[in-house]
């Protein structure tokens, strides 16, 4: 399955809807739109992780990436991922110390609305 | 002892190929349906791993992976041609601040995932072998 990427604003977080793999081949455009929404002032990014078929390290690293681009704005990047098979790839690699892991959007933006 | 090989061009499109082939054979060879996550991951991870060393050392060379049903086991070795230095898997340790590096992130997945790995690097190309457990007796002969 290729990927599908979407992104929408709710106040002050852009959600980015991630859909599919994202390995060697598709990480590129995600780390481009990333790219994109911090070069347009979004530094608070949500990425909803729920229907990512696979997740490798090429993936890890562009989110890694993002992150390092929004915390030099004062900014953050956090995850919705409830699925083990992807949460497996951040645990192995300690990551999970690194991204907030939220069970669900609303559950992200509540935590987003605390720390604002 | 039964062996599927697989050679493609160094092109990150063909690493799902190789990924889908890889978890094809596995279940075909007895490998558990609960692992096979781990197999396509790990897999996946060997072959993005060859296809970046490629495109840096030697674009026109093919990556090459055998699969191997192997006496109750499951063996996967994925060969590239780019010479490479002394991999050391790494567990990333990160705080607040420090962001972690991400070089060779993939062999640490790998190490992480399968039950048994070496990792041998060389000057002509580095050779990862991993395995898993499959039934002695699996689906079908491959």
């Amino acid at each position: 399955m290729d990927l599908k990427l979407d992104h929408h604003s709710e106040d002050n977080l852009t959600i980015v809807d991630v859909e599919g793999e994202i390995d060697v081949y598709t990480a590129p455009r995600l780390r481009e739109l990333l790219i994109d929404l911090v070069n347009k002032g979004n530094f608070h990014l949500l990425v909803n992780m729920e229907k990512v078929d696979f997740l490798d390290s090429t993936g890890l690293g562009v989110l890694v990436g993002g992150l390092k681009r929004v915390r030099a704005h004062d900014g953050s990047l956090e995850l919705v991922c409830t699925q083990e098979r992807i949460l497996k790839i951040f645990r192995i690699t300690g990551l999970t110390k690194v991204f907030g892991i939220y069970a669900s959007v609303e559950e992200a933006k509540e935590a987003h609305g605390r720390d604002k | 002892m039964a062996t599927v090989e697989l050679t493609f061009s160094a092109l990150p499109a063909h690493v799902r190929t190789a990924r889908l082939v890889a978890t094809a054979i596995a279940r075909r060879t007895g490998v558990a349906e609960a692992i096979l996550d781990e197999v396509r991951l790990a897999v996946g991870e060997a072959c993005s791993r060859a296809v970046e060393a490629h495109r840096l050392h030697c674009p026109g060379e093919p990556v090459r992976i055998e699969l191997r049903d192997d006496a109750g086991r499951f063996e996967v070795t994925v060969a590239d041609a780019a010479p490479s230095e002394d991999v050391t898997p790494q567990v990333l340790e990160a705080n607040g601040n420090l962001m972690p590096e991400i070089d060779n992130l993939g062999i640490a997945v790998i190490a992480g995932l399968a039950d048994d790995v070496e990792v041998l690097p060389g000057p002509k190309g580095m050779r990862i072998r991993m395995s898993w457990p499959a039934s002695p007796h699996g689906i079908a002969a491959l």
